[in-house]
């Protein structure tokens, strides 16, 4: 499904110039197309020597598809993936049991009981850190990689768009960048990439019992009507016969035919859970949140390069432990499921998934009114997931110290992960972004950018 | 279309051979002469010598429903209610175009429209990365809206833009050098120069840089004990590297540097809004032009420089002149342009080339601003969106009968705005709006639960009744495309009225979807 990163040969050079993209912007031109051919994208024709990059290069990896579980607001590291019982309880509260996993020495949350059955399929960054303790900030730290105060990268999912996605020889009609089921809107996505880079967010409840992509699927509308009504429309194109070679309305001509394959072809089935067989879906957990992994699984199965399930309700300043013990459940189904799910399917291999928020929570409980027991933004230091696309699994990476509270050793910063994934995407450091002012930009930070980096994650690569 | 209209405005102009579209053009452009032109016909004039210059013909002047569309869509940022419509195009005074304009520069709507366009360029956001703050967007923008809505002179609007001190919540043009990622002195001249010169700084030899940010150099920002208030103000020693003594304007002429301790920016503002500076005079005028237009006269209206030049000079020059003579009156800028026929040519084109849309010589279709795109919606569906801002606390709640382009706030959550190109406004570039068109977006309009919401709620489906088709017709026609159907159309309509024996109901529904999916409703045309 996407094209190989290693220069096209003929065929496929022909193919690249006759894609258009589906979603964003008009259909490249033979000139752009040529540009992101020599400059970007798919071509990467004219790579340059590049420091760190050349130094730290690894193998590239041959994963295919970006699952991104989003822990929107902040998720307590304390309570998850490095929990620390001996800090006592005004630490850990009423979660201090922690688990064992099924890999010996590992041991996480109570409330993570199927994430513990799975240990051996992920690993667990323990020394997550960027200091921010703003949600528009963080969030955009983490997604990525960049500190940058003059321009606005763009995130993780939109570079793999830019690069996997259309420009890339990625076919079919489901978008490259897809989120499940709103938007951030904290930033913009694509940041300099541009509207062409987006996600499209699916809008609508996969847990509902009809999920309503929006636009793809609208209930209560019968083929035969959409089609009908096509026909009503396009016959009252009065101001389109007036302008016959006009290359606007041509572009939006497009635009209409593939929005209506989406409408009227075989996408719909792909957003049809109903299609999976009960179990399954309740193997997920029928929450919302179960569900979109559910939902991540069979969009990987369709190669689609990059998904973000957006959980929400992590910000917990207050009623922290009563939403843990409501939350992390949910999580704990769907995550462990999602997980071995894609295992058995012979698609963790080329499938990365990987689990965080935009950074964690004060180890030690607010117990103070007005919190009450609740955690509040904590940047210093938080934790993450990984697993699959070629990441071992039953590992951990860094620590804490004793409370949490600081990293202990091994400090992995956003730009190290982000590192990592694009190697493990086959994606070199040295592949040039399109600045919009012309500066020479890479998709890992150059030196001269001053990002603060620990490092490629090779311990687990 | 009688012949001797036909050949009289051949003998004038270089003659348009286009047979005439009724539903879109009324007439030939005509070139009128006599002692006594206005500057809206001086603007043709030259318009129609650069094109006889280039061998090009201009397209026919629109038809009354296509100028009433325009003009609403392009000078309120509105679509005309049914009524609206009804009385224009049954008006026959001789000069109801030239009253339409003075009606519509007087609206509420018009300050709320162009206080938009000035949040995109003067980044108008609570959140990241501008971090505004939501007490200071909206005073930012409070601001503004009262300068468009005053008609304050262009030079003052800069004047207290350049020189401002104060409180982000209390004044709100201080917040000009808050919205700003780079807050370094070379970050705010570059932002100036941006702004006020339509020029971009990073094709400048360093030199020249350093050298206008000496006059930014002394700025500093203060806390006050109010969560997120900050104090913009003049301060000496915030000149770490000695800027200011090195600062030259931008067009090389040197500075005299006033009596100790004298405020730059105002030496600076000084220089800028000279009547004779015209680097000031030509950013303003080619950016209106661009506005109303669809193209600038140097384009991209932010990229004047040497190797971009004007595609017509003279014309540059006119608005220049007629912009600085009237004390920078922007609505006597919009009127001329307005009036002219130019500005009321048809679509269609006599010719399809780029040379074409640079020299005018038809109006371009452009989508309609995500903004205005979803207010004609609203207007027409007669439904609201409810719009808030999560990030950062406080939440912002706007009220639900406040249209989008009235919002203050560019970072109000709006999934819709998104997709539609809403500018981030980051950087302040024009082009940070994007007014393309996606599947996505045809997606979401042709089949979305939110649209489909709309067209289900809208008064002329509900109120459908047992209506004939040409009945339902007439009226969705108005309200939708603003003008009525064709027999064609009509035609088309009763033989699917009859071939999918929908009811009434249905059928309006069924109208009013194809209709608000049109191009012609989608684009400004």
């Amino acid at each position: 499904m996407n094209a190989s990163l290693l220069p096209l040969n003929r065929a496929q050079r022909r193919d690249l110039l006759e894609t258009t993209s589906l979603f964003g912007g008009v259909p490249l031109t033979r000139r752009e197309a040529m540009r992101r051919c020599v400059y970007g994208s798919a071509g990467l024709l004219l790579m340059e020597p590049f420091g760190i990059g050349a130094q730290e290069a690894a193998p590239l990896g041959k994963a295919k598809t970006v699952i991104q579980v989003w822990l929107w607001g902040g998720p307590s590291h304390i309570d998850t993936f490095d929990p620390k019982p001996e800090a006592g309880r005004d630490f850990s509260g009423a979660l201090d049991a922690p688990i064992k996993t099924n890999v010996d020495g590992i041991q996480i949350g109570q409330l993570l009981p199927e994430l513990a059955k799975q240990a051996d399929k992920y690993s667990l960054i323990r020394s997550m850190t960027h200091g921010n303790n703003g949600h528009e900030t963080a969030a955009y730290l983490v997604q990525t990689g960049r500190t940058s105060e003059r321009d606005v990268f763009p995130s993780l999912g939109a570079v793999t768009s830019y690069f996997k996605g259309y420009d890339a020889g990625y076919k079919g009609l489901i978008p490259p960048y897809i989120v499940l089921t709103q938007p951030q809107g904290r930033f913009s996505e694509a940041g300099f990439l541009g509207p062409k880079y987006k996600p499209f967010a699916t809008g609508g409840d996969p847990a509902a019992s009809v999920f309503e992509v929006e636009g793809v699927i609208a209930p209560g509308i019968s083929a035969q009507r959409q089609q009908e009504r096509r026909a009503f429309m396009r016959g009252l194109n009065t101001l389109g016969g007036a302008l016959p070679g006009d290359s606007t309305l041509k572009s939006v001509f497009q635009s209409e035919e593939m929005a209506y394959e989406l409408i009227l072809g075989d996408a719909g089935k792909l957003f049809d859970l109903s299609l999976e067989a009960d179990a399954t879906r309740e193997r997920y957990g029928r929450s919302t949140f179960g569900q979109s992994c559910l939902m991540a699984r069979r969009l990987a199965e369709k190669g689609v390069p990059y998904v973000t399930i957006n959980y929400q309700g992590w910000d917990t300043h207050k009623q922290h432990f009563q939403t843990m013990n409501r939350k992390l459940p949910e999580l704990d189904q769907g995550l462990a499921a999602l997980i071995s799910d894609l295992s058995e399917r012979g698609l963790l291999d080329s499938t990365i998934v990987w689990c965080l928020g935009e950074f964690g929570r004060t180890p030690k409980v607010q117990t103070e009114s007005p919190w009450n027991g609740g955690r509040h933004h904590y940047g210093k230091v938080f934790s993450a997931l990984l697993a699959g696309g070629g990441f071992k699994g039953g590992q951990v990476v860094g620590s804490s110290n004793a409370t949490a509270e600081e990293v202990k050793d091994r400090p992995v910063y956003p730009a190290d992960v982000i590192g990592s994934i694009y190697q493990q995407l086959g994606i070199p450091a040295e592949s040039k972004l399109p600045h919009p002012l012309g500066t020479l930009t890479y998709v890992v930070p150059g030196k001269e950018e001053k990002v603060p980096m620990g490092g490629l994650l090779k311990e687990i690569m | 279309m009688t012949a001797r209209l036909f050949i009289l405005a051949a003998s004038l102009i270089a003659g348009s051979a286009l047979a005439l579209d009724p539903v879109f053009e009324s007439s030939p452009m005509q070139l009128r002469t006599g002692a006594t032109l206005t500057a809206s016909d001086k603007i043709d004039e030259l318009v129609l010598k650069r094109l006889h210059e280039l061998n090009l013909k201009p397209a026919n002047v629109c038809s009354d429903a296509v100028f009433l569309r325009r003009a609403y869509l392009c000078v309120i940022g509105t679509l005309p209610e049914e009524e609206e419509v009804r009385e224009f195009l049954t008006s026959k005074e001789p000069d109801r175009r030239t009253k339409l304009i003075d009606e519509l520069l007087q609206r509420d709507e018009f300050a709320d429209y162009w206080t938009m366009k000035w949040g995109d360029i003067l980044r108008v956001k609570a959140e990241f990365p501008i971090k505004l703050w939501p007490n200071a967007a909206q005073a930012y923008h409070r601001w503004i809206y009262a300068s468009v809505r005053g008609n304050k002179p262009f030079h003052q609007f800069v004047h207290e833009l350049l020189v401002a001190n104060g409180s982000n919540f209390r004044e709100g043009e201080v917040n000009f050098y808050r919205a700003m990622q780079d807050r370094s002195p070379r970050g705010m001249a570059a932002t100036v120069a941006l702004t006020f010169l339509g020029e971009r700084a990073d094709k400048w030899p360093k030199k020249k840089l350093d050298a206008l940010a000496g006059f930014f150099s002394q700025i500093a920002f203060k806390n006050t004990a109010e969560w997120k208030e900050e104090i913009v103000y003049f301060d000496p020693d915030a000149d770490k590297e000695g800027l200011s003594k090195q600062a030259i304007f931008p067009d090389g002429k040197p500075v005299q540097i006033p009596r100790g301790g004298e405020d730059l920016r105002g030496v600076f503002a000084e220089w800028l809004l000279r009547p004779e500076n015209p680097w000031f005079s030509r950013n303003i005028t080619n950016r209106v032009w661009s506005w109303l237009m669809g193209h600038g006269i140097v384009h991209e209206p932010d990229d004047h420089r040497a190797e971009n030049p004007p595609s017509n000079p003279a014309l540059l020059e006119l608005l220049q002149r007629e912009f600085v003579t009237t004390r920078c009156d922007m609505k006597h800028l919009f009127r001329i342009i307005l009036n002219s026929q130019t500005f009321q040519l048809s679509s269609i084109p006599a010719q399809e080339t780029n040379e074409a849309i640079a020299n005018f010589a038809h109006y371009p279709l452009r989508r309609m601003e995500a903004e205005v795109l979803i207010d004609a919606l609203n207007q027409l569906t007669r439904t609201e969106e409810s719009y808030s801002s999560p990030i950062p606390e406080p939440f912002t709640f706007v009220p639900e009968d406040v249209r989008a382009i009235a919002l203050a706030d560019g970072s109000i959550t709006s999934s819709f705005l998104e997709l539609y190109g809403r500018p981030p406004r980051d950087t302040g570039f024009e082009s940070e709006r994007n007014r393309n068109t996606s599947a996505a977006q045809r997606l979401h309009l042709l089949n979305s639960s939110h649209v489909h919401g709309k067209v289900k709620a809208c008064p002329l489906v509900t109120e459908a009744g047992n209506a004939s088709p040409a009945i339902l017709a007439e009226r969705i026609y108005i309200t939708v495309l603003s003008r009525p159907p064709t027999e064609k159309e009509l035609t088309k309509i009763t033989a699917y009225a009859d071939s999918t024996s929908t009811s009434s109901r249905e059928l309006a529904e069924d109208l009013v979807w194809a209709l608000m999916n049109q191009p012609e409703f989608i684009y400004i045309h």
